[in-house]
């Protein structure tokens, strides 16, 4: 039944070169409208690659990328933004010279909303995140927890139609954390989400079904509790090797 | 929009600069004028590089070419036409046609920072060398002879669009000149504060997330390289028609190394810091020329050193923070003189 | 015979670029500063003939070693008292560097005069299948390849060019492994200086000496170094070698002028094709 629906986003054989080097190996990846998904994986296992190809950061070097099935393959990162896509990267991208209100209104402003619109998405988002005392300090000046919270606000006002987050939990207090998590759950009401995390403790409180990386493959697709029971993937994090 | 200080900021500027374009023809001594006037063209080609760098964040080493391009694009036009109409128009026409295309070739080509600068540095570099070989008489475009290294004379002056004859004299130039900066400085703010210019200023912060939220940052740089090379084509024909000579000087390195310092020495964030910056070094070199000894390029090069060591970040941003500084002790003080009043009052 | 000529030629081109581009890429390629000051660089170590000269010393003497050491000096000096309160700012260097560059033009201006002083060393000339080369343009090729040679052996080779790349690269960790990374950069720029002043009075008998001699040369030398990339002697090497045959071939068929104009087209092609210079994308790992 599943089937017949158009996933939210499939990649097929999707692969990625760097000289020698295979850092994503012919994945095979679906996530359907309004999932959650968790990608997770010792260093170095692909995650963060493999999102980068699903931004437009990364040219695959083979396999496909779809988004509703339109084949966003080797398209310009601009382009897969403008079809709904939110992005928030594993090193923060925000404007820092700018205030955080200003941050949220160019997202919020893309696509030609009138001024109210875009009133009404910034105060929306700023409650939404719980960011709204910070809203005219200088980004530049935030500590990194911060910064990321506004990286997630802004990516909300641009809204998107599914969420890619790359490390969101970085460098974050435990306060902060939570809120986070608290915020990825509410959006996860209406919108679809994939989670790259290194932050197990976070994982833990905001997983459903997670995508297991090692060596550029998929390893295991489960649910977080039987992830967290399967030894083998115990065995990869703590750098065994694991049979082939 | 902008904020209430800004507006007012603005609004005072606008006004000082009408005040001058109407005052300084009735009061002031005819060939000070004509010779502000040089400077006040400068000063539009200052805020060309001051828009395209300090809002697009796109540092060119090469505006002189789209100057000098709108320089003779107005001298052979004119010549040829024998009408200055058509002339202005290709002046603003031919640099921004120019720009587009060096645009195009570098912002889709994903240069960048310092390689940047070199490609624009060497564009110049290239027009320069070129045009400087034309001396012969072989060289021409239509009437107009380019003249090689020893320019393009009897340029015509400006008359009013579709009457050739009716010529304007050089207090008409003059405020020609001037409106167009205060006309120039005027859109630029409002640019800067719409939507586009706020988007531009994004580019300029983190192009990487200005494409995340699905800018196309290549095509937004393109647009304001392109505004920028537009508005010093005017300011190169502006400055054609006010010398009536033209040479290849202005293609040089030399040309573009003035504006680059006007802009710096003024602040990058502002538009009035270049003006003022422009206008105010042009003063001082003239002045070291006419009453010192002392050799220019010394002064201006120590002046620079100290400027760059004691004010990093420009002129009127110093005078910016000089000012904030002040109005903050007149408050500190006014509030202390009101607290004692009142417990006066109460005692 | 007619084409030993060309090649010769256009090893000098290449040579001569090499010689303008070889202390600029130090300093620009190893601490990332932009010295506009670099043709007055030049134009110092030019000045030091002249003035040597005058003071009855060998001219080879004053070229090969004595510009060297004096430019080298003043760039030292230069870096302590002036260009280290910018570093990592970058509009600030160029701003900075700029008024040193008019400064010295002046300077020199009002100590020198505007003529043109020439400087003559006489290597005679070489019959090669009937067509004179110049002997001066051998020995040019000869110093630009002795001077590639010493820079790789020393960053490859000693210890000063390993502690050089590593505080280039990590100051930080320099500074744990108790080296100083504002001596590195002293001596970094001093030597940059230094090969800049020697090329400058290699030039001289060529171009003549004036103040603004270095201005030809500074877009030339920015243009080799950022077309050649990160790696210092790769980059110089083919940044150099494939301009300087595209400017001397196009000058054989046409005219200086083309010759010149087609440098700096191909220049701008090649970034454009290349964003990262020639070692950004070929021979990578090289020095």
């Amino acid at each position: 039944m599943a089937s017949e629906l158009v996933p939210l986003i499939e990649t097929t054989g999707l692969t990625m070169r760097f000289g020698g080097v295979v850092a994503v190996d012919q994945v095979y990846f679906r996530l359907e409208e309004s999932e959650l998904r968790c990608l997770i994986g010792p260093n170095g296992a692909g995650k963060s690659t493999f999102f980068k190809c699903l931004t437009g950061q990364h040219r695959a070097s083979a396999g496909t990328v779809k988004f509703r099935g339109h084949d966003i393959t080797g398209a310009a990162t601009h382009e897969i933004a403008r079809l709904g896509v939110g992005i928030k990267t594993q090193i923060p991208n925000v404007f820092n010279g700018l205030d955080v209100r200003e941050n949220i209104r160019l997202a919020a402003a893309r696509g030609g909303k009138t001024r109210s619109q875009i009133e009404r998405i910034v105060k929306d988002v700023l409650d939404r995140v719980g960011i709204g005392k910070l809203a005219r300090s200088t980004v530049a000046k935030l500590a990194h927890g911060q910064r990321q919270l506004v990286e997630l606000a802004i990516v909300l006002a641009g809204e998107p139609q599914v969420i890619l987050l790359d490390e969101p939990a970085a460098g974050m207090t435990n306060e902060e954390t939570e809120r986070t998590a608290a915020i990825i759950k509410e959006i996860n009401r209406t919108t679809a989400l994939i989670v790259v995390e290194h932050d197990m403790q976070f994982v833990k409180m905001i997983a459903r079904k997670v995508t297991v990386f090692h060596q550029g493959a998929i390893l295991l697709e489960a649910p977080m509790a039987e992830v967290l029971a399967n030894p083998t993937v115990r065995d990869i994090y703590l750098g065994r090797r694991i049979a082939a | 929009m902008m904020e209430r200080s800004d507006l007012l900021a603005t609004a005072a500027a606008v006004l000082v600069g009408l005040v001058l374009m109407f005052g300084l023809p009735l009061y002031a001594d005819p060939f000070q004028v004509m010779q502000l006037t040089l400077y006040v063209v400068l000063a539009i080609f200052a805020l060309s590089l001051a828009f395209v760098w300090g809002v697009g964040g796109i540092l060119c080493f090469g505006q002189g070419a789209f100057f000098g391009l709108g320089g003779y694009a107005f001298a052979i036009a004119a010549i040829n036409f024998g009408d200055t109409t058509g002339a202005c128009a290709l002046a603003l026409l031919v640099p921004a046609l120019a720009a587009a295309a060096l645009g195009y070739f570098m912002f889709y080509g994903r240069l960048n920072d310092v390689y940047l600068g070199v490609v624009t540095m060497v564009f110049s570099l290239i027009i320069w060398k070129l045009i400087n070989s034309t001396a012969g008489p072989e060289w021409h475009i239509g009437a107009a002879r380019l003249g090689g290294f020893n320019g393009i004379p009897s340029i015509p002056p400006l008359n009013v669009p579709g009457r050739p004859s009716d010529q304007l004299d050089p207090l008409q130039i003059f405020q020609l000149a001037l409106g167009l900066l205060i006309a120039v400085y005027v859109v630029m703010k409002i640019l800067k504060s719409s939507h586009y210019g706020r988007v531009a200023i994004a580019v300029r912060e983190n192009e990487t997330r200005a494409a995340l939220l699905g800018y196309d940052v290549r095509f937004v740089k393109l647009l304001v390289f392109t505004f920028g090379g537009m508005i010093a084509g005017m300011a190169g024909g502006l400055y054609a028609t006010y010398q009536a000579f033209i040479d290849p000087n202005v293609f040089s390195l030399e040309m573009s190394a003035k504006v680059l310092i006007w802009v710096m020495a003024g602040g990058l964030s502002t538009f009035l810091g270049p003006i003022v910056a422009c206008i105010g070094l042009q003063y001082v070199a003239l002045y070291l020329a006419e009453n010192t000894v002392v050799n220019s390029q010394v002064v201006l090069g120590g002046i620079l050193c100290v400027l760059v060591l004691a004010l990093p970040s420009g002129i009127i941003p110093a005078l910016q923070d000089l000012a904030h500084w002040s109005i903050g002790r007149i408050r500190i003080a006014f509030r202390a003189r009101s607290e004692v009043a009142l417990q006066d009052g109460a005692a | 015979m007619f084409s030993l000529v060309v090649m010769i030629e256009v090893l000098r081109a290449a040579a001569g670029l090499v010689l303008i581009s070889t202390g600029l890429m130090i300093i620009f390629g190893m601490m990332r500063v932009i010295n506009i000051a670099h043709g007055e660089f030049l134009m110092l170590g030019g000045y030091t003939v002249v003035m040597a000269g005058k003071a009855g010393v060998n001219p080879w003497l004053a070229m090969l070693v004595l510009a060297p050491l004096v430019v080298g000096l003043f760039g030292v000096l230069v870096e302590r008292l002036f260009i280290r309160f910018f570093y990592g700012r970058m509009i600030d260097t160029l701003l900075a560097t700029w008024g040193l560059s008019l400064f010295l033009m002046g300077m020199v201006t009002v100590l020198f005069g505007n003529t043109v002083t020439g400087v003559s060393v006489s290597l005679g000339s070489v019959d090669v299948g009937g067509l004179r080369v110049s002997g001066y343009s051998f020995f040019l090729i000869a110093v630009a390849a002795i001077i590639l040679i010493a820079t790789y052996l020393v960053l490859r080779h000693t210890k000063l060019g390993l502690v050089a790349r590593g505080t280039m690269q990590n100051p930080g960790m320099a500074a744990a492994l108790k080296i100083n990374p504002s001596v590195v950069y002293m001596a970094t720029f001093g030597i940059g200086s230094a090969l800049t002043g020697l090329a400058g009075a290699l030039l001289a008998p060529i171009t003549g000496v004036v103040p603004t001699m270095g201005v030809a040369f500074v877009a030339q030398a920015f243009i080799t170094v950022i077309a050649g990339g990160p790696a210092i002697i790769t980059g110089t090497i083919s940044a150099a070698g494939l301009l300087g045959s595209v400017s001397q071939l196009t000058t054989f068929a046409t005219t200086p002028v083309v010759g010149d104009v087609a440098l700096l087209f191909v220049a701008v092609v090649l970034l454009r094709i290349l964003p990262n210079g020639i070692t950004g994308k070929f021979f990578r790992r090289s020095i």
